[in-house]
């Protein structure tokens, strides 16, 4: 099954690879960035039949926490959603009570700090988005809930058409890993500003104010999975994709057992509509 | 809503109790049972039962999500993930809703689109065609709603923009802008009546489309050969024969709108609406939702003075004029023919137009520069031709082939063909 | 009628039941999703449970606490309140169950049921919520000392349990448990 997807997809990409020569001259004048567009990656939730997979969301969860978490907040994705991502009530609630947050006010009237517990949503690493902003450089850290969603290169005629039957839903996914793995020397062709970093996959420009966030063995993997920016990038671009699409594994198996369903159910009342007609004809 | 004569009789004591009383079965059977329609009408006739199913589905998916949505900025955003990510098949709910929008306005872009081809605006039909063009209007002005509320960075911004279209307008321009955001730019005041609004033309769409059908029910379809009924063998039952067809046909685009909702959910919407909305950021580059797109396009293409009229004012008003133009499209079409079928040059032209259309709803999406100016120039150009010089000319000019005497001479020749009944020519 | 006719009859009649149950099926089936909606939501069931700090609730005390929406009565009584409650013989009851979602659900609404049970007969855990419509009863008042609901007059005593007016029956004993000698789980 997955190959046969597969084998439809490189002749999907041929096709647009034929369209892309025909529109590239209109195109050229277009959006000037990104500099390079995302290479599709492999995903385990692609497809059809896609799914997450539990230990590549826990290694990304582990390099949110660890790295992104000191600038980015997941305010949408509370403690409790974590047992998605494999862990045990118990393994939540333990997960939770190694974070603080605000509570109150008591009966004094004032605000205190206690530990998290699972139906509490994860905390931001800032106060407010002014603070953010003001220890960053004046550029607030984007949220992470919904990044994976929120971001994604445009396709592009005819690419775009093809990605109905191939089903492309990982513009987000590809685009982060793309931009954590893209940091590089500035080939002088852009200008880059003081005080930001040069890459070529960046959305809006040719260097953003984030600097390369992280580097090889910086997070302790303990399933023996390379500790590489590489692998980082993916775990941390399937984590995110989980945090913006929680229920998509429901949606994709739910959307198997409807299309089955529509399809048989089409295929009997075409039966039956010919029967009623035949009495015309 | 059967202009006919009733053929209904009550066969039980209850039911004709009932119909001294409330005779509302009668009225059913008479407009959607007995109620004869063409017997060769194809799968193209099949839309305005779609569109019905549609418009159904969106109230129930509407109400149920206003159910735990919150019409605040202040947490507008976060309900609908709320409805996302908490909401026991929320998600599954809120992806129906969006992307149903999407498949209602495929329909109803077939269903307009069927309707220009097979003439079915000519006398007698005018005041179907107009109300299905009022359908049209307040579909638009609800969809254009209904986006605000998630309150994106494309929600807001479109809404912006949209809104400034009215400042366009000499001397009252800024005073119905603020009339319509209830302040100086889009903020809360704006959400919340949006939602009211948004909430109540489903309602005020469900009333016009009585009125549709009861005009459809009082002229009768037309249908492929534009030949109106002429004989009892020209028509067929509308149950169960137009019922089971357009229940098959319901399926298949049921298959479509699952497909995309399960597993496509974001591909017709925009990214940067995941993102929450900041009145002090654009968005590098500010599309509508794609059923806007062509319209975006013509908006954008007047880029250049004409007389007194600036281009700013000229684009709102040759976008509100390229849906005005369909209203008067009954007295713009001179043909004494009906049907596309048997006119080859407008059959030609109508296929451009559609091209054409889709060209602009591209060109819509690109950003206004260079080389998409022209084009889009090019493309308003052959929409306007299209219906103000084409339809009128053509029909005086044009020789169409020979008509069929009836509907039912049109069948049968067309079996006699040879070819093997296909799904066509049955129907 | 010939054979092929009543086979041909069969067939016909066999596809139209199997459309007609495929088509419910179908309604039933986009029925369950918006019948589910109304169910609490994720965010609420996680709520389900609280802790509370009774470190400070010395006899005689009481606390009051949210718990799903609802008051939960956590009271402290003094050895006169459960004395009270211990000498009323159960078939002056008018409603002889104890209600406790912690014991079985026929144990007899012994004092020591009712409340925190053996060595914590002193706390007494309640949903605040009269049995009989639902309003929020007072506490420390009516006949027998225990509580008391406005709204139509029920008394239920230091237990408490319905001891008159309309109420059906005692008030209902959450799920609850020590996690320590300070702190109540409720839920």
């Amino acid at each position: 099954m997955r190959k046969g997807i597969f084998a439809m997809k490189n002749v999907l990409h041929g096709l647009a690879a034929l369209g892309l020569g025909l529109t590239v001259a209109t195109a050229a004048n277009a959006a000037e960035f990104p500099i390079k567009k995302p290479v599709e990656q492999d995903w385990s939730f692609a497809g059809p039949f896609g799914t997450y997979d539990k230990g590549q969301l826990q290694r990304g969860f582990k390099v949110y926490r660890e790295v992104c978490a000191a600038c980015h907040s997941l305010d949408l994705v509370a403690f409790r959603n974590f047992e998605d991502l494999g862990y045990l009530d118990a393994q939540v609630r333990a997960i939770a009570a190694e974070y603080e947050v605000e509570d109150g006010p008591d009966d004094a009237g004032d605000m205190f700090m206690r530990a998290a517990t699972p139906s509490d949503h994860f905390p931001s690493p800032f106060a407010n988005p002014q603070q953010a902003a003001a220890s960053n450089n004046g550029a607030a850290p984007p949220d992470f809930s919904l990044i994976a969603k929120a971001r994604a290169v445009e396709r592009g005629f005819p690419t775009f058409v093809f990605d109905v039957f191939t089903q492309y839903a990982e513009a987000g996914p590809d685009y982060i890993y793309a931009l954590l793995t893209g940091y590089g020397q500035d080939p002088g062709e852009h200008a880059v500003p003081e005080g930001t970093y040069y890459n070529p996959y960046f959305l809006g420009s040719a260097s953003l104010a984030m600097a390369e966030p992280i580097s090889d063995g910086q997070v302790t993997y303990d399933d023996g999975s390379p500790e590489t920016v590489d692998q980082y990038a993916r775990d941390i671009s399937a984590f995110l994709m989980w945090a913006a699409e929680p229920h998509l594994e429901a949606r994709k198996s739910t959307g198997f057992t409807v299309m089955i369903f529509l399809v048989l159910f089409a295929g009997l009342v075409y039966l039956t509509k010919r029967k009623v007609w035949s009495a015309v004809h | 809503m059967s202009a006919g004569h009733s053929t209904y009789t009550p066969k039980t004591g209850l039911g004709r109790w009932m119909d001294a009383r409330l005779p509302l079965p009668r009225l059913v059977y008479d407009s959607f049972v007995a109620y004869p329609v063409p017997r060769n009408l194809n799968y193209a006739y099949t839309f305005g039962g779609i569109l019905s199913l549609m418009l159904v589905a969106q109230i129930v998916t509407g109400i149920v999500l206003a159910m735990h949505y919150a019409a605040s900025t202040e947490v507008a955003f976060n309900s609908v993930e709320k409805i996302m990510r908490d909401v026991n098949s929320g998600w599954l709910i809120r992806y129906l809703h969006s992307n149903g929008a999407s498949m209602f306005f495929i329909a109803v872009y077939v269903h307009i689109f069927r309707g220009l081809y097979y003439g079915s605006y000519k006398a007698p039909r005018e005041m179907l065609w107009i109300l299905g063009c009022i359908i049209y209007l307040l579909m638009m002005a609800t969809a254009f709603m209904g986006y605000v509320l998630p309150w994106g960075q494309m929600s807001f911004w479109g809404a912006t923009v949209i809104t400034g279209f009215f400042t366009a307008i000499p001397l009252v321009g800024e005073w119905i802008q603020q009339l319509l955001l209830g302040g100086f730019a889009v903020d809360n005041p704006t959400l919340n009546r949006f939602f009211s609004l948004h909430y109540l033309l489903p309602f005020m769409i469900a009333g016009v489309v009585v009125l549709h059908v009861w005009a459809l029910h009082v002229t009768g379809q037309t249908n492929p050969t534009g030949i109106e009924v002429k004989q009892k063998t020209d028509t067929v039952a509308f149950t169960p024969y137009a019922t089971i067809k357009d229940a098959f046909a319901m399926i298949v685009f049921l298959a479509v709108f699952a497909y995309f909702v399960f597993y496509i959910p974001n591909f017709l919407g925009h990214p940067d609406n995941y993102i929450e909305a900041d009145a002090l950021k654009t968005p590098a580059h500010i599309v509508p939702e794609w059923y806007f797109l062509p319209f975006y396009a013509v908006l954008r293409a007047i880029t250049f003075n004409i007389g007194p009229i600036d281009s700013k004012l000229g684009g709102v008003l040759a976008m509100f004029g390229a849906i005005a133009v369909l209203f008067v499209v009954p007295w713009l079409d001179t043909s004494k023919v009906r049907s596309a079928v048997y006119r080859p040059w407008f059959k030609l032209f109508f296929w451009l137009f559609v091209v054409n259309a889709i060209f602009l709803g591209w060109l819509g999406s690109r950003p206004a520069e260079g080389v998409y100016v022209a084009m889009a120039q090019a493309a308003t150009l052959y929409y306007f031709a299209f219906f103000l010089v084409i339809m009128p000319v053509l029909g005086l000019i044009e020789t169409p082939r020979k008509l069929p005497n009836s509907i039912t001479e049109a069948v049968l020749e067309k079996k006699s063909a040879g070819a093997p009944a296909t799904e066509q020519a049955k129907g | 009628m010939s054979a092929t006719d009543s086979t041909e009859h069969t067939r016909r009649d066999f596809l139209y039941v199997a459309t007609g149950v495929a088509g419910a099926i179908g309604a039933a089936g986009v029925a369950w999703p918006f019948i589910d909606q109304m169910r609490p939501d994720a965010s609420t069931r996680a709520l389900a449970s609280i802790q509370v700090d009774v470190s400070g609730v010395e006899p005689g005390m009481s606390l009051t606490v949210k718990w799903r929406g609802r008051p939960v009565f956590i009271r402290n009584r003094t050895d006169a309140e459960i004395e009270e409650a211990k000498a009323v013989a159960l078939e002056d009851l008018k409603d002889p169950v104890a209600r406790n979602a912690n014991i079985a659900a026929d144990a007899p609404a012994t004092d020591l049921d009712r409340s925190a049970g053996e060595g914590k007969e002193n706390w007494l855990v309640m949903v605040g919520v009269c049995t009989h419509l639902g309003c929020v009863p007072l506490g420390q008042a009516g006949d027998f000392g225990g509580w008391f609901c406005p709204c139509h007059g029920s008394h239920y005593d230091t237990a408490g349990r319905i001891r008159k007016g309309p109420a059906p029956t005692n008030l209902e004993v959450p799920t609850f448990e020590f996690v320590s000698d300070t702190v109540i789980q409720v839920g």
